[in-house]
Protein backbone atom coordinates (compact mmCIF):
# COMPACT_ATOMS: atom_id res chain seq x y z
CA UNK A 1 0.00 0.00 0.00
CA UNK A 2 1.52 3.28 -1.12
CA UNK A 3 -0.10 6.35 0.36
CA UNK A 4 0.57 10.03 -0.34
CA UNK A 5 -0.54 12.65 2.16
CA UNK A 6 -0.56 16.31 1.13
CA UNK A 7 0.00 18.66 4.05
CA UNK A 8 0.20 22.43 4.56
CA UNK A 9 2.15 24.59 6.97
CA UNK A 10 -0.21 27.07 8.63
CA UNK A 11 -0.07 29.49 11.56
CA UNK A 12 -1.44 28.31 14.89
CA UNK A 13 -4.86 29.84 15.28
CA UNK A 14 -4.99 30.60 18.99
CA UNK A 15 -3.81 34.19 18.55
CA UNK A 16 -5.19 37.58 17.72
CA UNK A 17 -4.13 38.15 14.11
CA UNK A 18 -2.89 41.49 12.83
CA UNK A 19 -3.04 42.63 9.23
CA UNK A 20 0.29 43.20 7.44
CA UNK A 21 1.22 46.64 6.11
CA UNK A 22 0.30 45.50 2.58
CA UNK A 23 -3.30 45.11 3.73
CA UNK A 24 -3.41 41.83 1.80
CA UNK A 25 -2.10 39.30 4.29
CA UNK A 26 -1.81 38.67 8.01
CA UNK A 27 1.28 39.96 9.78
CA UNK A 28 3.46 36.88 10.27
CA UNK A 29 5.58 38.46 13.01
CA UNK A 30 5.47 36.29 16.12
CA UNK A 31 3.21 33.61 14.65
CA UNK A 32 3.89 29.97 15.47
CA UNK A 33 3.45 27.42 12.73
CA UNK A 34 2.38 23.82 12.49
CA UNK A 35 0.79 21.27 10.20
CA UNK A 36 -2.84 22.19 9.42
CA UNK A 37 -5.18 20.35 11.83
CA UNK A 38 -7.00 18.20 9.29
CA UNK A 39 -3.73 17.30 7.56
CA UNK A 40 -2.51 15.93 10.89
CA UNK A 41 -5.53 13.63 11.04
CA UNK A 42 -4.77 12.49 7.48
CA UNK A 43 -1.13 11.70 8.31
CA UNK A 44 -2.19 9.75 11.39
CA UNK A 45 -4.86 7.81 9.48
CA UNK A 46 -2.31 6.94 6.76
CA UNK A 47 0.27 5.75 9.30
CA UNK A 48 -2.31 3.60 11.09
CA UNK A 49 -3.38 2.02 7.80
CA UNK A 50 0.17 1.06 6.85
CA UNK A 51 0.90 -0.17 10.39
CA UNK A 52 -2.20 -2.34 10.32
CA UNK A 53 -1.25 -3.86 6.98
CA UNK A 54 2.35 -4.30 8.13
CA UNK A 55 3.59 -3.12 4.77
CA UNK A 56 3.61 -0.03 2.61
CA UNK A 57 4.89 3.51 2.65
CA UNK A 58 3.57 6.96 3.48
CA UNK A 59 4.93 9.81 1.36
CA UNK A 60 4.22 13.31 2.63
CA UNK A 61 4.08 16.23 0.21
CA UNK A 62 3.92 19.94 0.97
CA UNK A 63 3.77 22.95 -1.30
CA UNK A 64 5.19 26.16 0.09
CA UNK A 65 8.31 28.13 0.98
CA UNK A 66 11.42 26.53 2.50
CA UNK A 67 9.76 26.59 5.91
CA UNK A 68 7.25 24.01 4.64
CA UNK A 69 10.03 21.50 5.30
CA UNK A 70 9.31 21.93 9.04
CA UNK A 71 5.94 20.23 8.75
CA UNK A 72 7.31 17.60 6.40
CA UNK A 73 10.00 16.83 8.98
CA UNK A 74 7.32 16.60 11.65
CA UNK A 75 5.35 14.08 9.55
CA UNK A 76 8.55 12.09 9.04
CA UNK A 77 9.12 12.07 12.79
CA UNK A 78 5.56 10.77 13.25
CA UNK A 79 6.52 7.86 11.00
CA UNK A 80 6.13 8.86 7.35
CA UNK A 81 8.61 7.19 5.00
CA UNK A 82 9.83 10.10 2.89
CA UNK A 83 8.93 13.64 1.94
CA UNK A 84 8.59 15.80 -1.16
CA UNK A 85 8.81 19.58 -0.89
CA UNK A 86 7.25 21.46 -3.82
CA UNK A 87 8.96 24.78 -3.43
CA UNK A 88 6.99 27.94 -3.99
CA UNK A 89 7.90 31.11 -2.10
CA UNK A 90 4.32 32.33 -2.39
CA UNK A 91 1.31 30.09 -1.85
CA UNK A 92 -1.43 31.63 -4.00
CA UNK A 93 -5.03 31.87 -2.73
CA UNK A 94 -6.12 29.76 -5.68
CA UNK A 95 -7.14 26.14 -5.04
CA UNK A 96 -7.02 25.22 -8.73
CA UNK A 97 -3.51 26.64 -9.25
CA UNK A 98 -2.22 24.65 -6.25
CA UNK A 99 -4.06 21.50 -7.33
CA UNK A 100 -2.34 21.70 -10.72
CA UNK A 101 1.09 21.52 -9.04
CA UNK A 102 0.09 18.70 -6.68
CA UNK A 103 -1.58 16.67 -9.43
CA UNK A 104 1.57 16.93 -11.56
CA UNK A 105 3.63 15.56 -8.66
CA UNK A 106 1.16 12.78 -7.79
CA UNK A 107 0.26 11.65 -11.31
CA UNK A 108 2.96 9.07 -11.90
CA UNK A 109 3.66 8.25 -8.26
CA UNK A 110 1.87 4.90 -8.34
CA UNK A 111 -0.13 5.72 -5.20
CA UNK A 112 -2.98 3.48 -4.06
CA UNK A 113 -4.41 6.24 -1.92
CA UNK A 114 -3.89 10.01 -1.93
CA UNK A 115 -4.97 11.80 1.21
CA UNK A 116 -5.61 15.41 2.16
CA UNK A 117 -7.05 17.20 5.16
CA UNK A 118 -10.57 18.31 4.25
CA UNK A 119 -9.32 21.91 4.22
CA UNK A 120 -6.38 24.04 5.25
CA UNK A 121 -7.29 25.74 8.50
CA UNK A 122 -5.90 29.12 7.34
CA UNK A 123 -7.32 29.58 3.83
CA UNK A 124 -10.38 27.43 4.64
CA UNK A 125 -11.40 26.68 1.06
CA UNK A 126 -11.49 22.88 1.14
CA UNK A 127 -11.28 22.55 -2.63
CA UNK A 128 -7.72 21.51 -3.46
CA UNK A 129 -7.99 17.79 -2.65
CA UNK A 130 -11.17 17.33 -4.67
CA UNK A 131 -9.74 19.21 -7.66
CA UNK A 132 -6.64 16.98 -7.54
CA UNK A 133 -8.88 13.89 -7.50
CA UNK A 134 -10.90 15.10 -10.48
CA UNK A 135 -7.77 16.20 -12.33
CA UNK A 136 -6.24 12.75 -11.91
CA UNK A 137 -9.55 11.11 -12.88
CA UNK A 138 -9.64 9.14 -9.62
CA UNK A 139 -12.62 8.27 -7.41
CA UNK A 140 -12.73 11.03 -4.80
CA UNK A 141 -14.41 11.21 -1.40
CA UNK A 142 -14.44 14.53 0.47
CA UNK A 143 -14.58 14.91 4.25
CA UNK A 144 -14.29 11.36 5.61
CA UNK A 145 -14.95 10.84 9.31
CA UNK A 146 -14.41 7.09 8.95
CA UNK A 147 -12.27 5.29 6.43
CA UNK A 148 -11.57 1.62 5.85
CA UNK A 149 -9.52 0.05 3.11
CA UNK A 150 -9.75 -3.68 2.43
CA UNK A 151 -8.70 -5.65 -0.64
CA UNK A 152 -8.40 -2.65 -2.93
CA UNK A 153 -11.76 -1.23 -1.93
CA UNK A 154 -12.55 1.67 0.33
CA UNK A 155 -15.52 2.57 2.44
CA UNK A 156 -16.00 5.88 4.16
CA UNK A 157 -18.48 7.94 6.10
CA UNK A 158 -19.19 11.61 5.40
CA UNK A 159 -21.10 13.84 7.77
CA UNK A 160 -24.00 15.82 6.34
CA UNK A 161 -26.09 18.47 7.99
CA UNK A 162 -28.17 16.40 10.39
CA UNK A 163 -27.14 13.06 8.95
CA UNK A 164 -24.39 11.13 7.27
CA UNK A 165 -23.71 9.14 4.15
CA UNK A 166 -21.82 5.89 3.69
CA UNK A 167 -19.67 5.74 0.59
CA UNK A 168 -17.90 2.90 -1.21
CA UNK A 169 -15.21 3.31 -3.86
CA UNK A 170 -12.41 1.38 -5.58
CA UNK A 171 -8.68 2.17 -5.31
CA UNK A 172 -6.67 4.04 -6.37
CA UNK A 173 -8.58 6.96 -4.93
CA UNK A 174 -8.32 10.42 -3.40
CA UNK A 175 -9.84 11.06 0.04
CA UNK A 176 -9.96 14.14 2.22
CA UNK A 177 -10.11 13.68 5.97
CA UNK A 178 -12.39 15.34 8.50
CA UNK A 179 -11.99 15.42 12.24
CA UNK A 180 -13.02 12.31 14.14
CA UNK A 181 -10.82 9.79 12.30
CA UNK A 182 -7.66 9.77 14.38
CA UNK A 183 -5.86 12.07 16.76
CA UNK A 184 -2.34 12.68 15.47
CA UNK A 185 0.37 11.12 17.60
CA UNK A 186 3.16 13.16 19.11
CA UNK A 187 6.52 12.40 17.51
CA UNK A 188 8.66 10.28 19.81
CA UNK A 189 12.30 11.18 20.46
CA UNK A 190 13.26 8.10 18.48
CA UNK A 191 11.00 9.25 15.66
CA UNK A 192 12.54 12.71 15.69
CA UNK A 193 16.04 11.23 15.46
CA UNK A 194 15.02 8.83 12.68
CA UNK A 195 13.36 11.65 10.70
CA UNK A 196 16.68 13.45 10.32
CA UNK A 197 17.94 10.64 8.10
CA UNK A 198 14.78 10.18 6.03
CA UNK A 199 14.86 11.42 2.42
CA UNK A 200 13.36 14.80 1.52
CA UNK A 201 13.27 15.79 -2.16
CA UNK A 202 12.81 19.41 -3.15
CA UNK A 203 11.63 20.54 -6.54
CA UNK A 204 9.97 23.70 -7.85
CA UNK A 205 6.14 23.68 -7.70
CA UNK A 206 4.57 23.79 -11.15
CA UNK A 207 1.64 26.02 -10.19
CA UNK A 208 -1.26 26.49 -12.58
CA UNK A 209 -2.36 29.94 -13.74
CA UNK A 210 -3.35 32.05 -10.76
CA UNK A 211 -6.84 33.47 -11.28
CA UNK A 212 -7.85 34.18 -7.69
CA UNK A 213 -6.02 36.98 -5.90
CA UNK A 214 -6.37 38.74 -2.56
CA UNK A 215 -7.69 42.30 -2.77
CA UNK A 216 -7.59 42.85 0.96
CA UNK A 217 -7.59 41.22 4.35
CA UNK A 218 -9.29 42.81 7.32
CA UNK A 219 -10.29 41.98 10.85
CA UNK A 220 -14.03 41.46 11.30
CA UNK A 221 -15.86 44.11 13.31
CA UNK A 222 -15.40 43.59 17.05
CA UNK A 223 -18.47 42.47 18.90
CA UNK A 224 -19.78 45.16 21.21
CA UNK A 225 -18.88 44.37 24.80
CA UNK A 226 -21.53 42.19 26.35
CA UNK A 227 -23.02 42.47 29.78
CA UNK A 228 -23.98 40.16 32.56
CA UNK A 229 -27.62 40.91 33.28
CA UNK A 230 -28.03 38.97 36.48
CA UNK A 231 -27.53 35.84 38.52
CA UNK A 232 -29.50 32.62 38.63
CA UNK A 233 -33.05 31.89 37.49
CA UNK A 234 -34.17 35.29 38.78
CA UNK A 235 -32.47 36.90 35.75
CA UNK A 236 -34.54 34.93 33.24
CA UNK A 237 -37.47 37.40 32.92
CA UNK A 238 -35.03 40.25 32.23
CA UNK A 239 -33.26 38.11 29.61
CA UNK A 240 -36.52 37.34 27.84
CA UNK A 241 -37.48 41.02 27.92
CA UNK A 242 -34.14 42.06 26.38
CA UNK A 243 -34.34 39.37 23.71
CA UNK A 244 -37.80 40.66 22.77
CA UNK A 245 -37.39 44.41 23.00
CA UNK A 246 -33.69 45.12 22.52
CA UNK A 247 -32.23 42.29 20.44
CA UNK A 248 -35.62 41.61 18.79
CA UNK A 249 -34.84 37.95 18.23
CA UNK A 250 -37.95 36.51 19.84
CA UNK B 1 -22.12 35.07 -21.16
CA UNK B 2 -24.58 36.95 -19.00
CA UNK B 3 -26.38 33.89 -17.61
CA UNK B 4 -25.78 32.38 -14.18
CA UNK B 5 -26.20 28.70 -13.36
CA UNK B 6 -27.09 27.28 -9.94
CA UNK B 7 -27.67 23.85 -8.52
CA UNK B 8 -30.71 23.00 -6.38
CA UNK B 9 -29.98 20.58 -3.56
CA UNK B 10 -32.79 18.20 -2.65
CA UNK B 11 -32.40 15.85 0.30
CA UNK B 12 -34.95 13.23 1.30
CA UNK B 13 -37.41 14.89 -1.08
CA UNK B 14 -37.01 18.37 0.44
CA UNK B 15 -35.56 21.37 -1.34
CA UNK B 16 -32.83 22.73 0.96
CA UNK B 17 -33.04 26.36 2.05
CA UNK B 18 -29.48 26.92 0.78
CA UNK B 19 -30.77 26.22 -2.75
CA UNK B 20 -33.13 29.20 -2.55
CA UNK B 21 -30.31 31.33 -1.16
CA UNK B 22 -28.25 30.29 -4.19
CA UNK B 23 -31.07 31.12 -6.63
CA UNK B 24 -31.60 34.54 -5.02
CA UNK B 25 -27.86 35.27 -5.17
CA UNK B 26 -27.76 34.11 -8.79
CA UNK B 27 -30.72 36.42 -9.52
CA UNK B 28 -28.84 39.45 -8.18
CA UNK B 29 -25.72 38.50 -10.14
CA UNK B 30 -27.62 37.77 -13.36
CA UNK B 31 -29.36 41.14 -13.08
CA UNK B 32 -25.92 42.77 -12.87
CA UNK B 33 -24.95 40.98 -16.10
CA UNK B 34 -28.34 41.43 -17.77
CA UNK B 35 -28.79 37.69 -17.99
CA UNK B 36 -30.95 34.78 -16.88
CA UNK B 37 -30.83 32.40 -13.93
CA UNK B 38 -30.79 28.72 -14.83
CA UNK B 39 -31.05 25.92 -12.31
CA UNK B 40 -29.98 22.28 -12.44
CA UNK B 41 -32.60 20.31 -10.50
CA UNK B 42 -31.77 16.64 -10.28
CA UNK B 43 -32.86 13.74 -8.15
CA UNK B 44 -35.15 10.75 -8.08
CA UNK B 45 -38.46 10.61 -9.97
CA UNK B 46 -40.71 13.52 -8.98
CA UNK B 47 -37.93 15.96 -8.10
CA UNK B 48 -39.16 18.28 -10.87
CA UNK B 49 -42.05 19.31 -8.60
CA UNK B 50 -39.69 21.84 -6.96
CA UNK B 51 -39.35 23.86 -10.17
CA UNK B 52 -42.17 26.23 -9.17
CA UNK B 53 -40.49 27.20 -5.90
CA UNK B 54 -37.26 27.92 -7.77
CA UNK B 55 -39.21 30.18 -10.16
CA UNK B 56 -40.70 32.08 -7.23
CA UNK B 57 -37.17 32.94 -6.14
CA UNK B 58 -36.02 34.15 -9.52
CA UNK B 59 -35.15 31.17 -11.72
CA UNK B 60 -35.85 31.78 -15.43
CA UNK B 61 -35.21 28.19 -16.49
CA UNK B 62 -35.04 24.90 -14.59
CA UNK B 63 -33.37 21.86 -16.14
CA UNK B 64 -34.87 18.78 -14.56
CA UNK B 65 -33.03 15.46 -14.52
CA UNK B 66 -34.88 12.60 -12.85
CA UNK B 67 -33.21 9.23 -12.41
CA UNK B 68 -33.33 6.56 -9.70
CA UNK B 69 -29.53 6.69 -9.40
CA UNK B 70 -29.70 10.43 -8.67
CA UNK B 71 -32.10 10.02 -5.74
CA UNK B 72 -29.07 9.80 -3.45
CA UNK B 73 -26.17 12.20 -3.72
CA UNK B 74 -24.15 10.95 -6.67
CA UNK B 75 -21.01 13.10 -6.86
CA UNK B 76 -19.66 11.74 -10.14
CA UNK B 77 -22.91 11.77 -12.12
CA UNK B 78 -24.04 15.06 -10.64
CA UNK B 79 -20.78 16.93 -11.25
CA UNK B 80 -20.81 15.65 -14.86
CA UNK B 81 -24.39 16.90 -15.21
CA UNK B 82 -23.72 20.36 -13.77
CA UNK B 83 -20.44 20.78 -15.65
CA UNK B 84 -22.12 19.65 -18.88
CA UNK B 85 -24.81 22.28 -18.47
CA UNK B 86 -22.22 24.90 -17.48
CA UNK B 87 -20.40 24.40 -20.78
CA UNK B 88 -23.38 26.05 -22.52
CA UNK B 89 -21.95 29.44 -21.66
CA UNK B 90 -22.38 30.90 -18.19
CA UNK B 91 -20.55 33.64 -16.35
CA UNK B 92 -20.76 31.80 -13.05
CA UNK B 93 -21.93 28.58 -11.41
CA UNK B 94 -23.23 29.08 -7.86
CA UNK B 95 -23.52 26.18 -5.43
CA UNK B 96 -24.55 26.29 -1.77
CA UNK B 97 -21.62 25.32 0.46
CA UNK B 98 -23.49 22.57 2.31
CA UNK B 99 -21.64 19.32 3.00
CA UNK B 100 -22.65 18.14 -0.47
CA UNK B 101 -22.10 21.51 -2.15
CA UNK B 102 -18.56 21.71 -0.77
CA UNK B 103 -17.95 18.40 -2.53
CA UNK B 104 -19.76 19.30 -5.74
CA UNK B 105 -18.33 22.79 -6.39
CA UNK B 106 -14.63 21.82 -6.71
CA UNK B 107 -15.57 18.82 -8.86
CA UNK B 108 -17.44 21.08 -11.27
CA UNK B 109 -14.58 23.61 -11.25
CA UNK B 110 -12.07 20.86 -12.08
CA UNK B 111 -14.21 19.49 -14.89
CA UNK B 112 -14.56 22.97 -16.38
CA UNK B 113 -10.92 23.91 -15.78
CA UNK B 114 -12.37 26.87 -13.91
CA UNK B 115 -11.21 28.86 -10.92
CA UNK B 116 -13.20 28.59 -7.70
CA UNK B 117 -14.17 30.77 -4.77
CA UNK B 118 -15.20 28.65 -1.78
CA UNK B 119 -17.54 29.34 1.12
CA UNK B 120 -18.08 33.03 0.40
CA UNK B 121 -20.25 35.34 2.51
CA UNK B 122 -20.67 38.11 -0.06
CA UNK B 123 -20.43 38.18 -3.84
CA UNK B 124 -20.55 40.92 -6.43
CA UNK B 125 -19.55 41.57 -9.99
CA UNK B 126 -16.84 44.09 -10.78
CA UNK B 127 -16.19 44.40 -14.51
CA UNK B 128 -14.97 41.02 -15.72
CA UNK B 129 -14.19 39.83 -12.21
CA UNK B 130 -16.13 38.45 -9.28
CA UNK B 131 -15.28 39.88 -5.89
CA UNK B 132 -16.19 37.93 -2.76
CA UNK B 133 -15.69 37.89 0.98
CA UNK B 134 -14.35 34.67 2.46
CA UNK B 135 -13.71 34.16 6.19
CA UNK B 136 -10.17 32.81 6.77
CA UNK B 137 -8.03 31.99 9.81
CA UNK B 138 -11.05 30.40 11.53
CA UNK B 139 -13.17 33.48 10.96
CA UNK B 140 -10.69 35.82 12.64
CA UNK B 141 -9.83 37.49 9.35
CA UNK B 142 -12.01 38.36 6.36
CA UNK B 143 -10.39 38.06 2.95
CA UNK B 144 -11.68 39.96 -0.06
CA UNK B 145 -10.90 37.76 -3.04
CA UNK B 146 -10.99 38.58 -6.73
CA UNK B 147 -11.59 35.90 -9.34
CA UNK B 148 -10.75 36.71 -12.94
CA UNK B 149 -11.87 33.70 -14.85
CA UNK B 150 -11.29 34.48 -18.50
CA UNK B 151 -13.39 32.17 -20.68
CA UNK B 152 -14.45 29.47 -18.22
CA UNK B 153 -17.41 30.00 -15.90
CA UNK B 154 -16.32 30.93 -12.40
CA UNK B 155 -17.45 28.44 -9.73
CA UNK B 156 -18.53 29.87 -6.39
CA UNK B 157 -19.81 28.11 -3.27
CA UNK B 158 -21.96 30.18 -0.91
CA UNK B 159 -21.87 29.88 2.87
CA UNK B 160 -25.28 28.74 4.13
CA UNK B 161 -27.15 31.52 5.89
CA UNK B 162 -24.92 34.31 4.56
CA UNK B 163 -27.26 35.15 1.69
CA UNK B 164 -31.00 35.66 1.99
CA UNK B 165 -33.58 33.78 0.00
CA UNK B 166 -35.95 36.39 -1.41
CA UNK B 167 -38.98 36.21 -3.64
CA UNK B 168 -38.55 37.35 -7.25
CA UNK B 169 -41.52 35.52 -8.78
CA UNK B 170 -41.63 34.43 -12.37
CA UNK B 171 -42.78 31.33 -14.18
CA UNK B 172 -39.66 29.33 -14.85
CA UNK B 173 -39.34 27.43 -18.13
CA UNK B 174 -39.02 23.79 -17.22
CA UNK B 175 -36.99 21.50 -19.47
CA UNK B 176 -36.30 17.83 -19.04
CA UNK B 177 -32.56 17.15 -19.39
CA UNK B 178 -30.98 13.72 -19.77
CA UNK B 179 -28.31 12.65 -17.29
CA UNK B 180 -24.69 12.85 -18.42
CA UNK B 181 -23.94 9.20 -19.16
CA UNK B 182 -25.32 6.41 -16.99
CA UNK B 183 -25.71 7.74 -13.43
CA UNK B 184 -25.59 4.21 -12.00
CA UNK B 185 -22.21 3.46 -13.64
CA UNK B 186 -20.15 5.43 -11.14
CA UNK B 187 -17.22 4.48 -8.92
CA UNK B 188 -18.17 6.42 -5.81
CA UNK B 189 -21.43 4.90 -4.55
CA UNK B 190 -23.32 6.78 -1.84
CA UNK B 191 -25.90 5.49 0.60
CA UNK B 192 -27.41 8.02 2.93
CA UNK B 193 -27.75 6.85 6.49
CA UNK B 194 -30.93 7.70 8.26
CA UNK B 195 -31.19 10.96 10.09
CA UNK B 196 -32.35 10.73 13.67
CA UNK B 197 -35.30 12.96 12.92
CA UNK B 198 -35.97 14.27 9.44
CA UNK B 199 -37.77 17.30 10.89
CA UNK B 200 -34.71 18.19 12.93
CA UNK B 201 -33.38 21.59 11.98
CA UNK B 202 -29.82 21.78 10.82
CA UNK B 203 -27.25 24.12 12.40
CA UNK B 204 -26.83 25.92 9.07
CA UNK B 205 -30.52 26.60 8.68
CA UNK B 206 -31.85 27.14 12.18
CA UNK B 207 -32.52 30.74 13.25
CA UNK B 208 -31.79 29.73 16.85
CA UNK B 209 -29.03 27.45 18.14
CA UNK B 210 -28.84 26.14 21.70
CA UNK B 211 -25.40 24.75 22.39
CA UNK B 212 -24.05 22.81 25.34
CA UNK B 213 -20.61 22.34 26.87
CA UNK B 214 -18.87 20.48 29.65
CA UNK B 215 -20.77 22.52 32.22
CA UNK B 216 -23.65 20.10 31.65
CA UNK B 217 -21.52 17.49 33.44
CA UNK B 218 -22.96 14.36 31.75
CA UNK B 219 -24.36 13.23 28.41
CA UNK B 220 -27.88 12.71 29.74
CA UNK B 221 -28.04 16.32 30.92
CA UNK B 222 -28.07 17.43 27.30
CA UNK B 223 -31.81 16.94 27.65
CA UNK B 224 -31.84 20.44 29.21
CA UNK B 225 -30.41 21.82 25.97
CA UNK B 226 -32.79 19.78 23.83
CA UNK B 227 -35.78 20.92 25.87
CA UNK B 228 -34.81 24.55 25.49
CA UNK B 229 -34.33 24.07 21.73
CA UNK B 230 -37.75 22.41 21.54
CA UNK B 231 -39.31 25.32 23.44
CA UNK B 232 -38.02 27.78 20.83
CA UNK B 233 -39.53 25.58 18.13
CA UNK B 234 -37.04 26.79 15.51
CA UNK B 235 -33.78 25.83 17.19
CA UNK B 236 -31.01 23.35 16.44
CA UNK B 237 -28.72 21.79 19.03
CA UNK B 238 -24.95 22.33 18.94
CA UNK B 239 -22.06 21.32 21.14
CA UNK B 240 -18.45 22.11 21.98
CA UNK B 241 -15.54 19.97 20.90
CA UNK B 242 -14.99 18.71 24.44
CA UNK B 243 -18.51 17.32 24.36
CA UNK B 244 -18.25 15.67 20.93
CA UNK B 245 -14.81 14.26 21.79
CA UNK B 246 -16.39 12.61 24.82
CA UNK B 247 -19.11 11.15 22.62
CA UNK B 248 -21.96 12.97 24.37
CA UNK B 249 -23.02 14.32 20.98
CA UNK B 250 -22.18 13.33 17.38
CA UNK B 251 -19.18 14.97 15.76
CA UNK B 252 -21.48 16.71 13.26
CA UNK B 253 -22.93 18.83 16.11
CA UNK B 254 -19.57 20.37 16.95
CA UNK B 255 -19.37 24.15 16.59
CA UNK B 256 -15.90 25.64 16.44
CA UNK B 257 -12.61 25.99 14.69
CA UNK B 258 -12.54 22.45 13.32
CA UNK B 259 -16.31 21.96 13.33
CA UNK B 260 -19.25 23.93 12.02
CA UNK B 261 -19.17 27.71 11.75
CA UNK B 262 -22.60 29.12 12.37
CA UNK B 263 -24.32 32.51 12.30
CA UNK B 264 -27.87 32.18 13.68
CA UNK B 265 -30.04 35.05 14.86
CA UNK B 266 -29.74 33.80 18.42
CA UNK B 267 -27.07 31.59 19.95
CA UNK B 268 -27.58 30.31 23.48
CA UNK B 269 -24.40 28.91 25.07
CA UNK B 270 -25.19 26.63 27.99
CA UNK B 271 -22.37 25.60 30.31
CA UNK B 272 -19.76 26.66 27.74
CA UNK B 273 -16.63 28.38 29.05
CA UNK B 274 -15.83 29.93 25.68
CA UNK B 275 -12.55 28.44 24.52
CA UNK B 276 -11.09 30.37 21.62
CA UNK B 277 -11.72 27.36 19.35
CA UNK B 278 -15.43 27.42 20.16
CA UNK B 279 -15.75 31.19 19.76
CA UNK B 280 -14.30 30.82 16.24
CA UNK B 281 -17.39 28.82 15.28
CA UNK B 282 -20.11 31.07 16.67
CA UNK B 283 -18.81 34.63 16.91
CA UNK B 284 -20.74 35.63 13.77
CA UNK B 285 -24.08 34.95 15.51
CA UNK B 286 -26.31 38.03 15.64
CA UNK B 287 -27.16 37.75 19.34
CA UNK B 288 -25.31 35.61 21.86
CA UNK B 289 -26.64 34.56 25.26
CA UNK B 290 -24.39 32.78 27.76
CA UNK B 291 -25.39 30.88 30.86
CA UNK B 292 -22.45 29.76 32.99
CA UNK B 293 -21.67 29.46 36.66
CA UNK B 294 -18.24 31.10 36.35
CA UNK B 295 -18.54 34.88 36.00
CA UNK B 296 -14.95 34.99 34.73
CA UNK B 297 -15.59 32.56 31.84
CA UNK B 298 -14.43 34.03 28.50
CA UNK B 299 -17.82 33.29 26.93
CA UNK B 300 -19.16 36.37 28.76
CA UNK B 301 -16.76 38.56 26.75
CA UNK B 302 -18.56 37.73 23.50
CA UNK B 303 -22.07 37.28 24.89
CA UNK B 304 -24.52 40.13 24.41
CA UNK B 305 -26.39 38.92 27.48
CA UNK B 306 -24.99 36.76 30.23
CA UNK B 307 -26.54 35.06 33.21
CA UNK B 308 -24.19 33.83 35.91
CA UNK B 309 -25.69 30.79 37.53
CA UNK B 310 -26.22 27.08 37.72
CA UNK B 311 -27.34 25.79 34.32
CA UNK B 312 -29.52 23.16 36.05
CA UNK B 313 -31.52 25.99 37.58
CA UNK B 314 -31.37 28.73 34.93
CA UNK B 315 -32.00 26.65 31.80
CA UNK B 316 -35.27 25.02 32.97
CA UNK B 317 -36.51 28.48 34.00
CA UNK B 318 -35.63 29.87 30.58
CA UNK B 319 -37.28 26.88 28.88
CA UNK B 320 -40.48 27.50 30.86
CA UNK B 321 -40.41 31.23 30.04
CA UNK B 322 -39.94 30.61 26.28
CA UNK B 323 -42.72 27.99 26.32
CA UNK B 324 -45.04 30.44 28.00
CA UNK B 325 -44.13 33.19 25.57
CA UNK B 326 -44.82 30.98 22.56
CA UNK B 327 -48.09 29.71 24.04
CA UNK B 328 -49.29 33.31 24.31
CA UNK B 329 -48.32 34.36 20.79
Amino acid sequence: MKIAVCIKRVPEMDVKFRIAASGKAVDEMGLKWDMSDFDGYAVEAALQMVEKLGTGEVVVISLGPDAAQEVLRKALSMGATRAVHLKSDQVPFDSAAIATALAAELKDGGYDLIMFGKMAIDSASGATGVIVGETLGLPTVHGCTKLEITNGKGSARRELEGGAEEVTFPLPAVVTIDEGIARPRYPSLKGIMAAKKKPMDTRPAQLGTVRVTVDAMALPPERAAGRIIGEGAAAVPELVRLLQTEAKVL
Amino acid sequence: MPNVLTYAEVRAGDLRKISLEAVSTARALADAYGGEVHVVLSGGPGVGSHAGTLGEHGADAVFVTEHEALAQYNPEALSALVAGRARNGYSAVLVGASARGRDLAPRVAAKLGAAILSDVTSLRREGDALVATHPVYTGKVLATLRLTSGDAAAVVSLRPGAFSATQAPRTARVEAAPPAGDPSAVRVQVKETTTADSRKLDLAEAPVIVSGGRGLKAAQNFKLVEDLAAAFGNAAVGATRAVTDDGWRPHSDQIGQTGRQVSPELYVAVGISGAIQHIAGMRASRCIVAINKDAEAPIFKVADYGIVGDVFEVVPALTAAIRELRARS
